[in-house]
């Protein structure tokens, strides 16, 4: 059973995942950093406060799903699923190792993860078909999936949410984790998807905006789910690539760059010290 | 007169139709069956489906990267998923999704190409599915099958339904004699010999079967040459201990695909032979490189050989 947990005992797990990540990143030589930390306080609220499931639950046809279709940011999510005790923490020293299950995009083969994915403009689909199936047996589970928006140029989203409001699924929930950069540059610059809202809104979504660093504004988000009922919901999380190491924000560089000796340091040291303020 | 696969297809109907049929079969007392379709409904001869189960039926329109996502997510939950879609489509433009949301997820989706190879005729290379079996073979997790009569496509479909692994199978829409009264096994990865003989062994697959079978008979008739016919319907993975058997015997062999000449049936049994030290003399007919000539299947087939005649020579050119 989901320990409820307080917005501030949130926070303080947000800290503590963005302090993992940096680790097996920074053990591993290789990872989504930048992404990882911009989509971590989602993750954090949807497996600590949202979602009814867990490893014992796991197998279970109620279970609320979600599906990373940002795969490249999975370092987030094993953080979050070794948390929750999917797996043992100790397995993500493998991370990217050879043959290891912990590979650097989510696949089954890690207890916890629906669906392998990676290449950008698939967990929409899936969702949608997940979404579908619970119409069909009549079951309450919701399906979440966590978008970037640097793949939202990818067609096959649009062919989704086209599906998602034309079969009124309101058990679906994308988040958007709005960071503004992609690995050649600003989001606008590369290939402009805003207003996102509003292209959601006339393909037959109810769509709300969070900060998506700010724990309240997530549960608050979360819990009003569905936003209007016989439309899927799309939250539009503002975020930050790179939140919370401070050389890291906004930087293109940290989209996979892999910290040194010295800048790891430098980043548990800041981190260290906002867990001290959140105590 | 010349035989011709009409006339020895009487009473026999096109494997689409046997494919729509067997699937409304199996939803009637499993409500787990679920079909999605990309606008493919009345080409898929599936409109009778959708009257009868309304809810079984997920339309995505034309969205073939969508109808394939949405089968997995479908699949993941339980559901036993037939993706419909012609082959040309569904297996190009959503190739992405077939790798990575059906075969590298492990979701078992029923991968259903219609109008596959060159069906569509006159309407053109973009209708035309001539790279799937090449493609496909390459997908770890995936079986690929093509059916070659109204009972193997029955089987398929049937053996599909309660696979937990994903399959895909491709069929044409032209009436399909049955290749055999009495060669009633079916299962993924055996070849079916629907015909004995000693000189040479013809190895088809999906709707080239029946032109190998004329051709046998024109060998037999004409030139006193008995020919082993094989219905390949499985693609992958294919029967290396009957392609083994008939190596062994020393016959030529020649492979008939309604696919390229790359990458399909003939260079994955001309693979195995190559690498198990057969030396077999050997020939693969299918469809060459090139822009492929307009005309019906059928105007194609005689055109690239993949006809009673046609095989016949290329035949007559092994086993002399």
């Amino acid at each position: 059973m989901l320990k409820v947990m307080s917005e501030k005992e949130l926070a303080q797990k947000s800290v503590e995942y963005r302090k993992k990540i940096l680790k097996y990143i920074y053990q591993a030589k290789a990872g989504h950093t930048g992404g990882s930390l911009s989509c971590i306080d989602i993750l954090n609220v949807l497996y600590n406060h949202t979602m009814n499931v867990g490893p014992d639950t796991f197998d279970s046809p109620d279970r609320d799903r979600y599906i990373q279709s940002k795969g490249h940011t999975v370092e987030a999510l094993y953080v979050v699923l070794a948390s929750r005790g999917f797996f043992p923490e100790s397995d993500l020293e493998t991370l990217c190792k050879y043959q290891s299950h912990y590979i650097g995009h989510p696949t089954r083969k890690v207890h916890g993860v629906e669906q392998n994915t990676g290449a950008l403009g698939h967990g929409l689909s899936l969702s949608v078909g997940t979404a579908i199936a619970g119409k069909l047996d009549k079951r309450d589970y919701r399906v979440f999936t966590v978008l970037g928006d640097g793949e939202l140029p990818e067609g096959s989203n649009w062919e989704a949410a086209l599906s998602a409001s034309h079969y009124k699924l309101d058990n679906l929930c994308a988040i958007l984790d709005k960071n503004t950069l992609q690995i050649s540059g600003p989001t606008s610059a590369v290939c402009n998807t805003d207003p996102v809202d509003e292209k959601f809104e006339a393909f037959g979504w109810a769509v709300r905006h969070v900060d998506g660093h700010d724990i309240g504004e997530l549960v608050t988000a979360l819990d009003a789910l569905p936003f209007e009922e016989g439309k899927p919901s799309l939250i539009i999380a503002h975020t930050v690539k790179g939140k919370g190491v401070s050389y890291m924000e906004n930087q293109l560089k940290w989209h996979h760059g892999v910290p040194d000796k010295q800048q790891y340091a430098d980043a548990i040291q800041e981190l260290d010290a906002l867990e001290v303020t959140l105590a | 007169m010349n035989a011709t696969i009409e006339n020895i297809a009487v009473s026999q109907r096109a494997n689409l139709e046997v494919f729509s049929g067997t699937l409304q079969h199996l939803a009637q007392s499993d409500r787990d069956i679920i079909v999605v379709t990309s606008d493919s409904r009345g080409s898929g001869k599936l409109v009778p489906f959708g009257q009868k189960f309304p809810e079984q039926i997920i339309e995505v329109g034309i969205a073939e990267q969508n109808l394939v996502g949405v089968a997995a997510g479908l699949a993941s939950a339980g559901k036993k998923v037939f993706a419909v879609s012609p082959a040309c489509f569904l297996t190009a433009r959503a190739l992405e999704q077939i790798k990575n949301d059906v075969a590298y997820s492990d979701n078992p989706v029923k991968l259903i190409g219609i109008s596959a190879g060159v069906s569509y005729g006159a309407l053109g290379s973009t209708h035309h599915s001539l790279h799937d079996f090449a493609v496909l073979r390459t997908i770890n997790n995936l079986i690929v099958v093509a059916p070659a009569d109204n009972f193997e496509t029955e089987q398929a479909i049937l053996l599909a339904a309660e696979t937990d692994v994903p399959v895909y199978i491709r069929f044409g829409k032209k009436q399909m004699p049955l290749l055999s009264e009495e060669e009633k096994t079916f299962e993924f990865g055996k070849g079916r010999v629907v015909r004995e003989g000693s000189d040479v062994t013809i190895i088809g697959t999906g709707e080239t079967v029946a032109p190998a079978i004329l051709a046998a008979d024109k060998l037999e008739r004409e030139h006193n040459i008995s020919a082993t016919v094989v219905s390949m319907h499985t693609i992958k993975p294919l029967d290396y201990d009957l392609l083994r058997n008939i190596a062994a015997s020393g016959q030529p062999i020649i492979t008939v695909e309604e696919h390229s000449i790359y990458g399909g049936l003939g260079e994955a049994c001309a693979s195995f032979l190559i690498q198990n030290d057969f030396h077999n003399r050997f020939k693969i007919i299918g469809i060459p490189d090139e822009y492929t000539v307009t005309g019906s299947q059928t105007e194609i087939f005689n055109h690239y050989g993949i006809s009673e005649g046609g095989i016949a020579a290329a035949a007559l050119g092994l086993v002399r």
